[in-house]
């Protein structure tokens, strides 16, 4: 795969290597169970196009019911699709199983947001850092135990610990497992499942810190889903806004900041309190009305448009379901009739 | 000339276990003037919701509040008999809890459950308090409030429970409401909402609010004064403007720092406080910090700090004070020290190669 | 003056060592003293069982050391005889010594109860496992299955049995153990169901394990506090069945004397000596209460959430 130059834009610096990872038309419905539902479904991803280039950050940002923690596992392989295709390097994953499945999680490698469940509470640190090295054949008995150590000390732990376990340690140092975890077979794509929310505040700026170290140092390529748009901002190159099942804006970290094409981006950017009391006093709140609708039965025509300050109801924003386009600066798009008005 | 409402003076709360005396709340002196909203801010362990819990005498076992005194317009709280303290819990004072699902009676209709906590204050006859919970719902925005009285807290939202929960805590028009962590549990966007109703409400009915968050942000966005705390202690206070301008503990200035804030242009590298919150069963000796601070001294490791005045109304428990601190050392408190070392060794497995998962050595 | 400490990535090196799990669990146990009471009753019996059948002469180990006498020898002169120094519990209708066929009889029941579990665990288990762990159809047919069996009057299944093969041993042991695994069955699929979802679970299948491994290293041992106190509670209730069962006549047959098979015996005789039916009564009551103390023991102590 040849590697292009990359183009350099004024506000952002957007790299175009090649996409290591294209989401292609994912949906992931589930049906819901009991009598009388008849075909309800939940429809947690509706219809998802995404690419990730090698190298970068993307950050995927929504509130609860946006589907972001389900495309994540559809990314990752641990839920089958109900409809879609999701090429990871060259190799749509969908259609792998058993073995051949396995095989492409050497290259893929997830941190999840429960440090206090994340690990097995019957293992010893060092089984549980072996494991994934036993699994893929990774050097002999004594390169693994070695190794073992290394991992442990590159996220900031005693490499004495791995006849630990998972209990003995705050939840902070059970993350740093996490991420010595997917390490050890030297993946080139991490997926990070709202890898800080359930952390202290100065335990998760360590790990933010350690997240974007490793990724220099290690040359990694991520996606990091929360529904902190601070934290996402601060860790991304690029952003890509969820809501409702669908993605409906993507743009560089500064883009998306400084001109929103979106009306729920606006929204959500500006309902988010900053640490500096004189712009909080100044500050207009962008309050939206309503509640997120559930995933089972989605809004007609643009989802958003029951709870949008531009809407033109009724009128094609009730009608017609937007479709990802090309608005405000290179390389940003939005899913909005009326994308830049808000 | 500002009433004070709430005193509370040297305050210890403890907790006597199997394994040793925990002293959550280690001397902490604060107050609430009538209409201010103050905020409690501090992590997981420093004893912000213990204080308030000790302010409602609500300090579960083996806690016991030991020492301090807690004056609630002049009355002494600690001293109240069982009586008194009913009548002061939910009427003088009310509280709002984190998580509203927990806090709401699933069983039970959301309309009942708040005029439950009318009558039992004997303020409001069962005919008058059916009533107000329309007006009360109304009142936090609850939309087609009147249906909604009969609806069971499942059928509420997130945002929705949580504003029921500050109507149940305004319905008998408290003088000070203590919401611990109201927003932690939202959405960003309902969070903005309820951020809104709590200005609104501090506009319209002038109740004194007293916020325990670790969310420096919620604080700028409502609270006039600030007070940090940290193992049970006030290491620093003040008025809001000036302990975001310049704070001068380096727990808080860490704090501060360490924050992601959504309006960054640079990836600024985050300020991280090193090592673990101290364990309260085995303080450290001499400044309760100075295992984590990026700037300690000799001095820090042997003797304890006393609050001190280090600006109009501020105050910090500090021998150094960020003032003191040199540029260098700030930009060497944000260093990585990630171990190269480790990473050297750990890049020599090749990552794998395109369509192969079984490269052994 | 300040000193420029790095935020080292490097911040733990002192983590101070806690309990492991097991040593935890052990703890607690202890700290219950109708547990440590019932563990204690427990060990005596299993010595008793064990001197009671070894060496393998009538009488065993208390016979040569002239504790007891023989559980076989009868006797038409010294029937029904009260307790006395040389019979301790007295004798029943054919003059053997009540004593020595107590303790005899507690070999039985410990070994029907406490290995019949393994039959329990094997059929129940596997039932269970491969219920949670594939779900789907797999999980719907075998559910139904279990519903099945669970609805199937025992007693049934165990006549058809006995009739087939005989009472005896292993036709009781047998019998016993494929109608009482429904409930193992349940609780292992539960647990299964619920460990599933967890993170640690998928953090497995992300770093490659197979699904035996996943089932072996991981479902497997977190599942095996609830199935440890499922089966301690069944020991109980198997002596219980066997004694049921002798007694009515289709389980151990005399001369072997099982609990159930003497109070069976001294039935015919209650209104004479009531003693003979007493004696093992109690003896039964004993050993289940004893067991389940121990299960309620467990229970706690292994129960997660009670951890500090």
């Amino acid at each position: 795969m040849a590697v292009q130059a990359a183009e350099r834009q004024p506000a952002t610096a957007v790299r175009t290597d090649p996409v290591l990872l294209r989401v292609q038309g994912a949906y992931k419905h589930f049906p819901v169970v009991g009598f009388g539902s008849g075909g309800l479904a939940v429809r947690a991803v509706d219809g998802v196009d995404l690419e990730i280039r090698r190298g970068e950050a993307l950050g995927l940002v929504g509130e609860s019911g946006c589907g972001k923690s389900t495309l994540a596992r559809l990314i990752t392989a641990l839920l089958p699709v109900t409809r879609g295709n999701i090429i990871f390097d060259g190799q749509d994953i969908t259609k792998l199983r058993g073995t051949k499945l396995r095989r492409v999680r050497r290259k893929m490698q997830m941190i999840f947001q429960d440090p206090f469940a994340s690990l097995d509470p019957r293992m010893t640190v060092g089984d549980i850092l072996m494991e994934p090295l036993q699994n893929f054949h990774i050097g002999n008995g004594r390169e693994r135990t070695r190794r073992v150590q290394e991992l442990l000390r590159l996220v900031g732990l005693n490499p004495n610990f791995n006849n630990r376990y998972p209990h003995e340690f705050s939840g902070g140092q059970r993350q740093r497992i996490g991420i010595a975890r997917a390490l050890a077979v030297n993946p080139s794509f991490i997926v990070c499942d709202e890898a800080v929310s359930a952390l202290d505040v100065s335990i998760a700026a360590q790990i933010i810190n350690l997240l974007q170290d490793l990724q220099r140092e290690f040359q990694l390529t991520y996606l990091f889903i929360a529904h902190d748009l601070a934290v996402v901002r601060h860790l991304s190159d690029r952003i890509a806004v969820m809501y409702l099942g669908k993605v409906v804006e993507t743009a560089g970290r500064n883009d998306i900041y400084d001109r929103p094409q979106h009306p729920y981006t606006k929204a959500l950017l500006s309902s988010i309190p900053v640490p500096d009391p004189a712009i909080e006093r100044e500050r207009a709140l962008i309050s939206l009305k309503g509640e997120i609708p559930s995933p089972v039965n989605p809004p007609s025509g643009c989802r958003f448009h029951p709870r949008c300050p531009i809407a033109r109801v009724p009128g094609v924003c009730s009608e017609v379901e937007p479709q990802l386009e090309p608005h405000g600066a290179v390389d940003q798009v939005a899913a909005c009739h009326f994308a830049g008005e808000a | 000339m500002a009433q004070t409402l709430l005193q509370v003076e040297d305050l210890h709360t403890q907790f006597f276990t199997s394994r040793g005396v925990v002293r959550a709340v280690d001397g902490v002196t604060l107050h609430v003037d009538a209409g201010e909203t103050l905020g409690v801010v501090g992590e997981s362990g420093c004893g912000k919701t213990m204080t308030a819990l000790s302010i409602l005498r609500l300090v579960p076992d083996p806690g016991k509040i030991t020492s301090g005194r807690i004056l609630f317009r002049g009355r002494d709280v600690t001293k109240m008999d069982d009586e008194e303290i009913r009548e002061f819990r939910g009427n003088d004072v009310a509280m709002i809890f984190q998580d509203p699902m927990t806090s709401l009676n699933p069983v039970t209709k959301v309309g009942f459950q708040i005029e439950e906590a009318m009558t039992a204050h004997d303020r409001f006859t069962e005919k008058l308090a059916k009533g107000r919970v329309v007006e009360l719902l109304k009142r936090v925005r609850v939309p087609a409030a009147e249906t909604r009285v009969k609806d069971y807290p499942h059928q509420f939202s997130g945002g929705m429970r949580q504003r029921a929960m500050i109507a149940m805590g305004l319905s008998n028009e408290p003088a000070l409401l203590i919401a611990d962590e109201p927003t932690t549990a939202l959405d960003v966007t309902v969070q903005a909402q309820i951020i809104q109703l709590m200005k609104q409400l501090n506009r319209e009915l002038g109740t004194a609010m007293m916020l325990i968050t670790h969310n420096m942000a919620l604080v700028a966005s409502l609270c006039q004064r600030v007070v940090v705390m940290y193992a049970g202690r006030i290491v620093e206070e003040g008025p809001v403007e000036q302990i975001f301008k310049s704070p001068q503990h380096p727990y808080t200035w860490s704090l501060l720092r360490s924050v992601p804030r959504v309006d960054e242009a640079r990836k600024d590298r985050l300020v991280s406080i090193k090592g673990l919150p101290p364990d309260l069963l085995n303080p450290p000796p001499g400044c309760k910090f100075h295992p984590r601070c990026p700037f300690v001294i000799d001095r820090c490791k042997v003797e304890e700090p006393e609050l001190e005045e280090v600006g109009l109304n501020q105050t910090a428990r500090c021998w150094v004070l960020m003032r003191n601190v040199k540029e260098e050392d700030i930009d060497a408190a944000k260093q990585s020290a990630l171990s190269r070392d480790a990473a050297q060794k750990l890049k020599a497995v090749p990552p794998a190669e395109v369509g192969d998962g079984s490269a052994g050595r | 003056m300040a000193s420029a400490v790095g935020v080292a990535a490097q911040v733990d090196w002192d983590v101070p060592e806690q309990t492991g799990l097991w040593q935890d669990a052990w703890v607690r146990f202890r700290r219950n003293k109708l547990a440590v009471a019932g563990l204690t009753l427990v060990v005596a019996l299993v010595i008793i069982a064990l001197g009671a059948r070894l060496p393998a002469t009538p009488g065993g180990l208390w016979k040569i050391l002239h504790l007891t006498g023989d559980p076989f020898q009868q006797n038409v002169i010294n029937t029904l005889a009260a307790p006395t120094f040389q019979h301790p519990m007295g004798t029943d209708i054919l003059g053997r010594d009540v004593l020595a066929r107590v303790l005899y009889g507690s070999s039985i029941s410990l070994s029907i109860g406490i290995i019949v579990q393994f039959l329990i665990l094997t059929i129940g288990g596997s039932v269970g496992m491969a219920a949670g762990y594939f779900g789907g159809r797999m999980d719907n047919l075998l559910m139904r299955f279990t519903d099945i069996m669970y609805a199937f009057p025992d007693l049934l299944l165990v006549l058809v049995f006995v009739a087939a093969f005989g009472p005896s041993f292993w036709s009781i042991f047998i019998a016993i153990g494929i109608t009482n695994w429904v409930g193992l069955a349940r609780l292992v699929r539960g647990q299964v169901l619920s460990i599933k979802e967890k993170e640690y679970v998928e953090a497995a299948i992300m770093t490659g394990s197979s699904p035996i491994k996943l089932i072996l290293k991981h479902l497997l041992p977190n599942s095996l506090g609830p199935v440890i106190v499922s089966l301690t509670f069944g020991i109980p209730a198997a002596i219980f069945t066997e004694a049921a069962l002798s007694f009515l006549g289709i389980g151990i047959r005399p001369p072997e004397p099982s609990w159930g098979v003497m109070i069976e015996d001294g039935y015919a005789a209650i209104f004479a000596d009531p003693s003979l039916v007493i004696f093992p009564g109690i003896a039964v009551a004993l050993t289940m209460l004893s067991f389940t103390f121990i299960g309620d023991g467990l229970r706690d102590a292994l129960d997660p959430r009670m951890r500090r």
